[in-house]
Order: structure tokens, then sequence, then C-alpha cells
């Protein structure tokens, strides 16, 4: 990666909690989200699916429908082969998923039609009138039945459901030994990303091009996918992103907006999709994992070998989900020294939502089955759970994973705070139980990002990054970092992002990347523009508004500069590119359990991430916190639960929970260990996921000490924790 | 069939027609265009689309349109004393970091401002029981407790200042306490 170069000096704005830009509006209520643009002439438009997990589409009847007055189309797959000449295919890693369903639908949810009308109630009232001949066909949506040898194969072509296969090993596992080998499969269900805000989308005819407004976390990659899909120059593709409201890895990539583009040229009017929260639990979700783990420890607690195999359920479709399990399993063996480890994982295709990217990247998963087993190794060994981790951590430079970068942190300071911040080593309350887990996840592995900086002739300046602010407050440390650098009040500064027509490009955002990638890029713009300004006013030595009245004198004007951030492909490297930097965090919790209900009452959460450098130490919090209360969401309370035809049966907030602030721990207790030491801006690394990593481990290894029952089987939830309790007392 | 509905949108009396069927949710976002109050579940359990109905906060998605006539009905845009200044809880909401993505803040807001109105002077419990109906998956919870809080402890505070100096000024733009 091309860093900055030389490390300088966070300035005074640097790690205060200025106020969030954009903070304003979104508390008052301006602040504009994708559903709240309407384009003038626009149809609405409702999505048609079917009742069944996997089935043939025999015919599709229109005739009810256009009979409504206002319904303008019953758009299918006829039409995208009519305008295209084939059926476009796209994707982030494979060009599998149609525009929409062509011959088959394969999960439930999976559109087979899109109705077009003037309202929304019209869209909505006459998607029920189109009528569907189908055939239903058999279906696999668990582990076991896609891996079954007459599996039906979800995609065409295939002779197995295993899309991918991910090895890594070093050291001979096979020949290694150790004094204790603790083996155990453990279960990670399918949970949603559930954001707030519902995915919306519109479209519009764009002169000779198309514009599209969609809440999308990657939208120069979403530019590429139209502008493929569409066979259009990138320069006719014109994609709006407003600020999503929030996103977790749910928006990152195309859904339904080359079905909306489609749509819109075919008619030659705007149109609007606006999920409902029911259609965003069938468009995205995290992978179902299941993960068996040997994990070989001598007495002496010095790690021997582990070993892991992880099925990762994917859906019908890959989206980024292979990635997902290459990327969260290569780093499986967690922030440890192994002398021998093998982790094999595979993408198993389903009949089941395309699951993409979700906080944690595949992580949280192969965490929650590695850290409880080290948790498991350390209680049979009549060890400290903590001082068994401690004497197995990376220090600062050891190859932990010995293709990748190396150890970037010190990782002890984290651990030694987040015991302190529990209490480990102090007398638990009656009925308590503590537990402890790490996490480790690998920040970008390539990345490109451009800034521009335009320095304005009174003194204020506008950045240009495209970055999607949605919600982790990119903006505003962009604002902060380019403040500091030239020298101005931190309000002088406005961010623009979200158009791609305006904004340069960004790879993406992800994998907590911008504070290092996109924050590289506007400190090298703002140094670029200081230099030009120093040398255009003949000097430093004044204040900047002093210079910029030298510089530009009686013509006004503005100076302006580009900054790139580039973390380049490595071709030899098995995930194509090695770490940027690691999210480490630490996380304890105290807990204690009502063995009647096996409800949890988390008492005390405490969580520590390295973030190398808070840019904003307010944010930095926010983000933390946030990322821990998902963590318990997954980790208590949240499940897919599927019928015997593949359906999900608790779509929506009122059968699926995920937690409220009746739900939070009693104390939550986050803290950074920042030594400066990443690849970002005043030695920032990314830290936006850390918290939620370790929380599944934290929480089973707590109820374990408090109950001494096991729980391999994600949720928590009180209806598994009553069972393992009775389970426990031979009921 | 369209009706036609009177009420009191924050503060200032509104004419218009609607769908029988539409909610008020539905009129607010569409008839009326005022987009601060959210779209999410739909079924009242997220709290995105909590606005102020008469005298209680009601999810807006389950009211009709039809039940607000003739009503006084509050949105987050009727938060903010005026242009350019924000209340006290807005400004605590900011200061102590309860906004992330934002989406669920109007809804958050609303149910904020009911719980300063029903309690002089909110428990933590008591805030955390009136929040209990707004969903915010970026998980800012004990942000916006505290903002609830410091608007709370800023309304009190600002009282003793009043009996003390027996001067009436404006509430202060920010709430500095804590």
């Amino acid at each position: 990666m091309n860093g900055l170069d030389g490390v300088r000096a966070p300035g005074p704005l640097i790690g205060q909690p200025v106020a969030r830009v954009g903070g304003e509006g979104r508390v008052t209520g301006a602040n504009e989200y994708v559903a709240d643009f309407h384009l003038p002439d626009e149809l609405h438009v409702k999505l048609v699916t079917l009742p069944v997990a996997h089935a043939r589409i025999i015919a599709i009847d229109p005739t009810a429908t256009l009979a409504m007055p206002g319904v303008r189309c019953v758009f299918t797959a006829a039409d995208v082969i009519a305008a295209a000449g084939e059926m476009p295919r796209f994707g982030p890693q494979f060009n599998d998923r149609p525009v929409i369903a062509t011959g088959e639908a394969k999960y439930f949810g999976d559109p087979v039609a899109a109705v077009a009308a003037e309202t929304r109630d019209l869209a909505e009232e006459s998607a029920r009138l189109v009528r569907v001949e189908y055939e239903q066909l058999p279906a696999v949506f668990t582990i076991a039945g896609a891996l079954a040898d007459d599996a039906p194969l979800v995609q065409e072509g295939t002779k197995t459901n295993v899309l991918r296969h991910h090895d890594i090993a070093w050291g001979e596992v096979a020949k290694a030994t150790a004094e204790l080998v603790v083996e155990n499969t453990y279960h990670f269900p399918m949970v949603t990303q559930f954001a707030i805000e519902p995915h919306a989308f519109i479209a519009a005819p764009d002169g000779d091009g198309i514009a599209v407004w969609s809440s999308i976390q990657h939208p120069y990659w979403l530019q590429r996918i139209l502008a493929r899909v569409l066979r259009l120059p990138l320069a006719k593709v014109r994609v709006h992103a407003p600020d999503p409201g929030g996103a977790f890895g749910g928006k990152q990539h195309a859904k339904y907006e080359p079905l909306v583009a489609f749509m819109a040229l075919k008619l030659g009017r705007p149109v609007r999709l606006v999920l409902s929260l029911e259609e965003t639990f069938v468009a995205v979700r995290r992978t179902e994992t299941e993960i068996r783990v040997r994990t070989g420890v001598n007495n002496d607690g010095t790690f021997a070998f582990q070993d892991i195999d992880a099925d990762y359920l994917i859906g019908a479709y890959a989206d980024i989900a292979d990635r997902v399990v290459g990327k969260g399993s290569y780093i499986g063996n967690g922030p440890y020294n192994w002398p021998a480890a093998r982790i094999s994982a595979r993408s198993i295709l389903s009949h089941t939502v395309p699951s993409t990217a979700f906080r944690g990247f595949g992580n949280p998963q192969i965490n929650w089955a590695v850290e409880s087993n080290i948790t498991e190794a350390a209680l049979r060994l009549g060890m400290d759970p903590l001082e068994l981790r401690l004497r197995n951590l990376a220090s600062f430079g050891d190859k932990f994973v010995p293709f990748d970068t190396a150890c970037d942190g010190q990782w002890g300071q984290a651990v030694r705070r987040v015991a302190e911040l529990i209490g480990w080593d102090s007398p638990k309350p009656e009925g308590r139980g503590r537990g402890i887990a790490l996490g480790i996840k690998s920040g970008p592995t390539t990345g490109l990002s451009y800034a521009l900086v335009r320095l304005l002739a009174d003194a204020s300046a506008l950045v240009y990054a495209g970055t999607s602010d949605m919600g982790q407050g990119a903006r505003t440390i962009f604002a902060q970092m380019c403040a500091s650098e030239l020298g101005i009040p931190v309000e002088r500064v406005s961010v623009v992002s979200g158009d791609t027509a305006v904004v340069p490009y960004d790879q993406q955002t992800s994998a907590s990347r911008s504070t290092v990638l996109m924050g590289n890029a506007v400190v090298t713009a703002s140094r670029q523009v200081r230099e030009k300004l120093v040398a255009l006013a003949g000097g430093d030595g004044a204040p900047t508004d002093e210079l910029v009245r030298r510089a530009l004198g009686r013509m006004g004007g503005e100076i302006s500069a580009m900054g790139e951030a580039r973390k380049d492909a490595q071709p030899d490297h098995p995930l194509g590119g090695s770490a940027a930097f690691f999210e480490f965090n630490a996380t304890a919790v105290e807990l204690s359990v009502d063995v009647e209900t096996g409800d949890i009452t988390v008492h005390k959460h405490a969580t520590v991430s390295d973030v190398g450098r808070s840019i904003n130490r307010l944010q930095v919090t926010m983000q933390d916190e946030g990322a821990a209360i998902m963590g318990l969401g997954h980790t208590i309370m949240e499940h897919y639960i599927f019928d015997a035809d593949g359906r999900i049966r608790n779509l929506g907030a009122i059968d699926y929970r995920i937690p409220t602030s009746m739900d939070l721990p009693e104390e939550m207790l986050s803290d950074t260990i920042e030594n400066g030491d990443g690849p970002g801006p005043y030695g920032a690394k990314g830290m936006s996921e850390g918290a939620l990593l370790p929380v599944a481990s934290a929480v089973a290894a707590a109820v374990r000490d408090a109950t001494g029952v096991v729980v391999r089987d994600l949720p928590l939830s009180p209806e598994n924790v009553w069972h393992a309790l009775r389970q426990r007392d031979g009921q | 069939m369209t009706m036609r509905i009177n009420l009191t949108l924050n503060g200032r009396p509104r004419t218009f027609s609607v769908q029988e069927h539409h909610t008020l949710l539905d009129a607010l976002r569409d008839d009326l265009g005022l987009t601060g109050t959210k779209e999410c579940c739909l079924v009242g359990e997220c709290g995105a689309c909590t606005v102020r109905l008469n005298d209680r906060i009601v999810d807006s998605c389950l009211v009709l349109a039809a039940e607000a006539d003739g009503g006084d009905v509050v949105t987050v845009e009727g938060l903010a004393p005026e242009p350019g200044r924000l209340s006290p809880l807005q400004s605590a909401f900011l200061e102590k970091g309860a906004v992330q993505c934002g989406f669920c803040i109007p809804g958050q807001l609303m149910a904020g401002d009911d719980i300063l109105r029903r309690y002089e002077h909110p428990t933590r419990h008591d805030i955390e029981e009136g929040l209990a109906g707004n969903l915010c998956r970026c998980a800012c919870y004990y942000q916006i407790v505290e903002a609830v809080e410091a608007a709370a402890h800023g309304r009190a505070h600002e009282e003793t200042q009043l009996v003390e100096s027996a001067v009436v000024r404006e509430m202060p733009p920010h709430v500095v306490d804590q």
C-alpha cells in the first residue's frame, strides 16, 4: 500500500469529538434517504414472488393485472431478454444472478415479475393479481441437504452444490500431536442485517444514459455492474448514493438496481422500488455456518495445532458470499501463534436468500467455534482462559498467519485492559459467570480511493470523497483530516459524496477501510493543496486565511489537488492481497442466567479495540459499542426459522427480534488501545467490526462459567439455554 | 375513496385529501411531503414512524389518517423551536453521539420528547422503557438514553436558574450538562 510519507503528529483536531457532518439533518428530519426522493412522473414497482423455495416457472399471466387502470407493465424475464438479447447476469464475484428470475425461481423471495403502476397502492394490489403457473421443485436449504448425494443442484451445469473450497494450511497438522485435543462442532444460524432503512431503488432515463438512486455502500461497483448489463459506457451511468440508513454489509452489492434500470428504460419514465422490511429479509442475510474444530494444546498451555472444517451455507446466487467464506475463514485460527494449522472451508449453494456481507464478513461464525473451543481447552487443562490466550497471543511482528501481514498491534495491551475493565481477577458475585474471547479480522486486501480537495478563495474547503456515510461518520473524520492539514476550522469544510458523476472513484465502503484508505487520500490531497498554497503565497508563516489572500489575490479562484490511496492486488496471495491492517478486539462479559427461564442478563460488557489512533473518539466509541450490541443480537436472539418447504417463517420485526433499549448490558465498558501503529492517517486503523466478532464466544463462556452448561448452537436464546439447563439436570 | 382531513401539523392548520385506507404515515410522507417520519416495519414494532398525536405518541403506520382528523400532530420536523435552531433534546442527541445512520432518529426523538413531557425527572428505567419501542440497529442505545437524560437534567438545571434569577430567558441551544 502506498502510505503517507512520514508519520506526522496529529494536530489538535484529531481525536476530537467534533460535531457530526450531516448530524443536524438527522435530528430535524431533513436528511434525505433514497425513499424520501421523488421524481416527477414516477412509477411505483412491486415485486412478485412465489410461496416456495424452488420452482419451475411455466407461465406468467398478466391479464388481470394489466386490466387495472393505471398499471403500466408486468415486467418479466421476457422483457429483459427482449431488450438485451439474452438474460444479463451479474454479481460481484460471479456473473450468476439474472436481472429477474428466468426459467426457475431459486429461493423463497426470488422475484419472478415486477409490476409498475401509477401509485404505490395500485402496484401492491395489482401485483397480487399476477398469475404465475409454476411447478414446485425439490429444494435444499440446510447444509446437510445441500451436500446429500441426491441433492438437487442449485445452479445449472454443476455437479455439486459446493461452489468453492478455500484451503489454507501450515505446519503439518496431520502429524501434529498434543497432550490435549478438544474437538467439537458449532453452529451459527442464518441472521439478517436488519438495517432500519429498507433497501430502496429508483431508476430514471437520463439523456442517453441512466440515473439510479440506491442506498448502496459501493456506488462505483454498482455503476460498473449497471454499465455491463445495460451495455452503456460508465460515463452514461450515474449512481446517486444518498447516505444509507444503516447497511452493515447488506447494502454492499447490486440487488434490484439492474431490474429497475431495465424497467425505467423500457417505460421511459422514472420507476421506484422501496422494499418492505419483509422483502429485505429475503434480499440479504448472513451465511449459516457449521464449524468442526480440533484444537491441540499441550499441558503447559502452548498451542500445538488447530484443524478446522467450516461449511458456509450460501444462497442460490453467490453475491459476495464466497469471498466471505474465503476471507472469513483464512484467519479463523485467531490472533495466536500456531505451529501447525489447517483450515478448510466450503461455500455451499442452496435454495435460500443469497447471503452477502454482514459486519464481520464471515469471521464471527468461525470465531464462535474457535474461541469457544479455546475456552474449553483452558477449562480442561485447569488453566485460566485469559492466561491461555495471553500465552499464545501473537506479539507485534509475529507472522501468525505465515503468508500474511505480521501482527501489527500491541494486542496484549487490549487483552489486559479488558480483563482490568471486567475485573477478571476479582471475586465474582454469587451466581454470576465471566467469559472472555478475542476477535480478529483482516482489513482490506486491496483498495483504491481518490479524494479531491478544493481550497476556496475564502479559506473554506470542499472534500470530494466517495465513501458511503452509512452511520460510521466517514464524512466527519474526512472534514477533521482536511481541516487539520489545511489549518482551518472544521466548520469551514464540506464533504461531498454519493454521486458517481461528481465525486472521484472509490473502490468500496467495506472492511472498515475508509479511515485508512480514503483517509490517506484525503490527507494526501490536503497536504498537496497546502504545499501549493504556501508556494503561491510566497512562503509559510501566516494563518491559512492570510495565505489564501496572498495566494489567490484579487482574482479569487481556488487551489485543488487529488489524493490517491492504493493497495494493489497480489496475485500470488491466497486472498489476492495481504491485510492492510488487522482489527483486533478483546471482549469480556459478566452475566447471570435465570435458571427457570434460560434468560441471560449481561451485567457488564467490556470491549477493547486496537484502533491505532482515534480520529474522532466519540464516533469510535459509538461504532465499538454499537458493534458489541449488534453482536449480542446474534448471540442471544436472532435466527431465521424455516418451514419444511424452505420458506422463512419469521419475516419482519414482530417475529425476528433484535436488541432494544431493554436488552442492553447493565454496564458497557469500552476502551481503545492507541499506539499510532496503523497504516492510516496519524497511525489510525479501521475499527467498525472488531467488537462484534467475539461476543458470542465470550457470552457462551460466561454462561458456562455461571451454570456449567455448554451451548454450541447459536443463539443462546432463553429456549436453547433452558433446554441445556434441563439436560444438565438430567431432565 | 378519498376523504378530506383537517388537522394541526407542527402548529399549522392543514387540510388535505387522503385515501380512506391510508395511514397517518402515508399521509405525512406521501400527501403532505414531510419525509422526516420514516417507514420501516409497518407493524408497529420498530418505532421509526413515531409521531405525536394529541396527547400521546403513536406508531403512525398503525393509525389511519382519518383517525387524526381534527387532531394535533407533531412530527420530527416540528421539534426545533425555529429554523436553524435545535431543541435541547435534538442538541443532546448530537452531543452525546446518539446519531449514527440517523434513520431511526426521528422516531427516537419523538419518543424522547414524550418521555420529557411525561416525567419531570425521568429515571434511567423510565427512559429505557420509554424508548423500548424504537429500534436502533446502529445500537446507539446508551447514547440515546444519555441524551434524553441530559435534556431532562438540562431542563431541571434551567428551571433552577429561572427561579434563582427570576428572569425568563431562552433555553440554551446546546445542552451543556455532563
